[in-house]
């Protein structure tokens, strides 16, 4: 598997593979290679020092400590491993119980494990050493079923995490039985941090293994761990000190071995493809038509609000760079409404994000021009920026759920904002924030300030979120999808609010939405992305019968409303959004599209904006407008 | 009474009520229509009925008591989140073949997956693929296919379009109409959409706060709705026609 060779490749899984190598082999070889010499009585050389015979000296019969030591490693490893296994089954057992049991049993199962889990490690193998008697038996019993409350605690947690899962209550639904669910469809998607742990969990046992042993609970004469060879080398610490560092040493190694494994397995399981910053990006994109400047749009002079032009956003992906943003050209005026529409992956929420300096770190942002105000936010963003973007940009998110933090309070987290910004004090930015709740229409906004998130509705958090927006004097306000996470019957309330917003500032508002009836119920002019390039760009009020582009008449017919015939299939869009990463060298748009001829596969068509600045990239722009939507019965044609 | 019905169901979270005393009866063959906003308890309902949310009060198919525990299961249920409801670590043919009696033979098993991938427009020949592989529209199609391999006689469809783009969704609520009329599916169809019920289910009926407030043919009841509620709902539909709000 690739994932395996390119970790190993690593300097972190080089070092594993090396160490975990060399203590395996160890384990399997040193017996036989050096099992007489580590047993080899020699009386006349007892407690003697390091010598170039003994490299790290002898113990009171004389026994070489270095070939004991090497000797050691495989029952240190095989008790580890044994302890290991016993804490992973029994950890396994319990902790998929409450699972299998149902809500009234598993109850118990997981009090029981959250007492276990309180209980000092050390204190749980010292009372099982007393159940089984000191000995190896007793200790690898003791070890393993101390790690095991620990185990089933996370894989309770995991289990509970994926069965929470839809995929498992269709499992449920379709009569599966919870045993066969449990094998079917949890254990094969928690394995990979269960792996983990438990790698990282014998190292940690081999630890735990040296501490009994040296304690004498562990391995008891003539048998010897490292454990035992360290409590007999302690005693002579002061006459060779060697006796007890070099088993110490072969703990700390094998240890190092096997967490450093875990560490590799966890980052070979993780996310895939270590992202890295895109390096430059070739300049020359085949089918990258240049936008001409001339073709910016109309309005230009000083009431424009954002002016954006040729803007690129490059993002690592799993196969090298991908830029899902190609080229957009846009701009808005004091009091304009633009929307930005467009499916999945077209781009439109990632060109908001370059925008707002919101795209993050891994993403490299282009453009031949990015001004809000005046200001070129291009150049390297300093405190002033900050400032502007801070005071002058409002955004609005898709889930007002997790856009507040949930442990402070409303009017507190409103306030923060102008007191960094504004250098309010304390008392006139919560005043501000109350006023400002008041501004956006919730009721009792004193009240309202001194409450948490959770005690606001979604449609109140989303208000809430527009009032953060306003604490200072905005001239732009963009809301990515603001209402989808919404209650219908509030969602037009959003709406509204923020139409007034814009109508009572003359502020200019950016709506991204996948909804051309969200979209346009508000704005003034509409912005089609398709495959991060905008392909139209035209009033609002055109869009049901002056759209020229064909995706855009397909997106306005693919929405059923009041008025859909009841006996026609809904026109559809055939095929899948294109993917930014393999994008076709033509028109991106060209293999849904049912107007695509040959031009349009080979030569990717620019934008071009006609006399009333209705722009529009299509080499079909001016043909009949019938044909552009399919009522096909699915994406893959069957007759 | 025929077909699947809902007699005074009761769910309660502690002590919060979802379901408040429902009654709703979904006849053989025919679409209803559930819709209400977040909360409102349709979802809870849903799951009551095939088993994931235990209830009280009387949930039929043709006169018996839902079958929620065995092998057999005549109710089937396809969820909101295609990105969720496929085990990302099997095949979709596996996940479409789950549901198959166990003691059916492997060939039987593979032909009936090729014709339920068939049924719903996806290609047999992918049947190997990871649900990964497959867009989100494709993929609720696989969740189609799974619920009608358990041969079921009502699908509870809670909220299939909600999680797609809207180019997706007119595919997925084609199919549905297209399955209902070619399989006779009697098919509960839960959204929060006005337009989407109006398009393919012939009854419909309200909830808000737990409660049933308004049920009856879809045409009368978009047409003349009775409940308050309802009219906010209708409300709420964006329509092509509305006067651009900001030359108020």
């Amino acid at each position: 598997m690739g994932r395996w060779s390119t970790a190993a490749r690593t300097p972190l899984g080089l070092t594993a593979a090396v160490l975990a190598g060399s203590v395996l082999g160890l384990a399997v070889l040193a017996p036989v290679v050096w099992g007489t010499s580590a047993d080899a009585v020699d009386t006349g050389s007892i407690l003697s020092p390091p010598s170039g015979e003994h490299w790290a000296g002898t113990d009171n019969l004389g026994r070489d400590i270095l070939a004991r030591t090497l000797v050691a490693t495989r029952l240190s490893v095989l008790l580890a491993l044994a302890a290991t296994a016993i804490a992973v089954l029994a950890g396994l057992v319990l902790g998929t119980a409450p699972f299998l049991l149902g809500r009234r049993l598993g109850r118990v199962v997981t009090a029981a494990v959250n007492i276990a889990v309180a209980f000092p490690g050390l204190l749980l193998a010292l009372f099982f050493a007393t159940i089984f008697g000191v000995g190896a038996t007793g200790a690898v019993f003791a070890i393993g079923l101390a790690g095991a409350p620990a185990f089933a605690r996370l894989t309770q947690t995991l289990v509970a995490g994926v069965a929470a899962r839809d995929y498992v209550a269709a499992a449920r639904v379709a009569g599966v039985g919870r045993l066969r669910v449990l094998l079917r469809h949890v254990l094969p998607n928690i394995s990979e941090p269960l792996v983990v742990n438990a790698t990282v969990g014998t190292g940690a046992a081999l630890l735990s293994f040296a501490g009994l042993s040296f304690l004498g609970l562990g391995v008891q004469q003539p048998g010897y761990d490292w454990g035992r060879l360290l409590y007999d080398g302690i005693g002579a610490i002061y006459v060779n000190p060697a006796a007890a560092l070099t088993p110490g040493a072969a703990v700390l190694v094998a240890g190092l071995a096997f967490n450093l494994v875990g560490e590799t397995v966890a980052k070979a399981l993780g996310v895939g493809g270590v992202a890295r910053r895109p390096g430059r990006a070739p300049r020359a994109v085949p089918g990258l038509a240049p936008v001409a400047a001339d073709e910016a749009p109309r309005a230009v002079g000083d009431d424009l609000v954002l002016d954006v032009r040729d803007l690129e956003v490059t993002v690592p992906g799993a196969r090298g760079p991908v830029r899902p943003v190609r080229g957009v050209t846009f701009s808005v005026r004091r009091g304009e409404a633009l929307g930005v529409v467009g499916e999945s992956g077209s781009g439109k929420s990632l060109t908001a994000l370059a925008v707002s300096r919101l795209a993050g770190d891994l993403a490299r942002v282009e453009a031949g021009r990015l001004t809000l105000l005046g200001t070129d936010l291009t150049e390297a963003d300093g405190r002033a920026h900050r400032r502007l973007l801070g005071t002058s940009l409002a955004m609005v998110f898709q889930d007002p759920t997790t856009s507040f933090n949930p442990t402070r309070r409303v009017g507190a987290q409103l306030a923060e904002g102008a007191r960094h910004h504004q250098g309010l004090g304390r008392a006139e930015a919560l005043a501000r924030a109350v006023d400002r709740l008041g501004a956006v229409r919730i009721p009792e906004p004193e009240r309202r300030a001194r409450q948490y998130p959770h005690e606001f509705s979604g449609g109140m958090r989303q208000r809430a979120m527009i009032g953060m927006g306003l604490m200072g004097s905005p001239s732009l306000v963009v809301a990515d999808e603001p209402t989808t996470a919404l209650d219908v019957t509030v969602q037009q309330q959003v709406l509204d609010l923020l139409a007034d917003v814009r109508a009572a500032d003359d502020v200019a508002l950016v709506l991204i939405s996948h909804d051309v009836a969200v979209v346009r119920s508000v704005c003034d002019r509409v912005v089609v992305m398709y495959a991060g390039r905008i392909v139209e760009d035209l009033p609002a009020a055109s869009l049901d019968d002056d759209a020229r582009h064909p995706y855009t008449r397909a997106l306005v017919a693919a929405v059923p409303d009041m008025d859909t015939d009841l006996e026609a299939a809904l026109p559809v869009i055939p095929g899948t959004p294109a993917d930014p990463g393999a994008l076709p060298p033509g028109c991106a748009y060209a293999p849904r599209c049912p107007l695509a001829s040959a031009r349009c596969v080979e030569e990717d068509p620019s934008l071009v904006s006609d006399d009333t600045g209705h722009r529009v990239a299509c080499w079909h722009a001016d043909g009949p407008a019938e044909a552009a939507t399919t009522a096909a019965p699915g994406e893959v044609g069957v007759p | 009474m025929n077909g699947l019905v809902f007699e005074d169901v009761r769910v309660g979270f502690g002590a919060t009520t979802a379901v408040d005393g429902v009654s709703l009866a979904v006849p053989p063959g025919a679409v209803v229509g559930l819709v209400g906003g977040s909360g409102s308890g349709k979802s809870t309902l849903a799951r009551a009925a095939v088993g994931l949310t235990p209830f009280t009060g009387r949930i039929t198919l043709d006169g018996e008591p839902v079958p929620t525990r065995g092998t057999y299961r005549p109710v089937q249920m396809v969820f909101q989140d295609p990105y969720s409801s496929l085990d990302p670590r099997m095949s979709i043919g596996d996940s479409v073949s789950e549901p198959m009696p166990r003691s059916m033979p492997r060939t039987g098993r593979h032909a009936e997956v090729a014709r339920l991938l068939e049924l719903v427009h996806l290609d047999p020949a992918r049947a190997a693929a990871r649900p990964a592989d497959l867009s989100g529209g494709q993929r609720q199609r696989v969740a189609l296919a799974r619920a009608l391999a358990a041969r079921p006689r009502v699908v509870i469809a809670d909220e299939i379009t909600s999680a797609l783009d809207v180019s997706i969704q007119g595919a997925v609520l084609n199919l549905v109409r297209e399955l209902q009329a070619e399989l006779g599916l009697s098919m509960l169809f839960i959204s929060h959409n006005l337009a989407l019920v109006r398009y393919v289910a012939s009854h419909v009926a309200v909830m808000h706060a737990g409660r049933l407030v308004e049920e009856g043919p879809t045409h009368r009841v978009l047409a003349d709705p009775e409940h308050d509620y309802t009219r906010q709902l209708l409300a709420a539909v964006p329509r092509g026609d509305r006067p651009s709000r900001s030359h108020r």
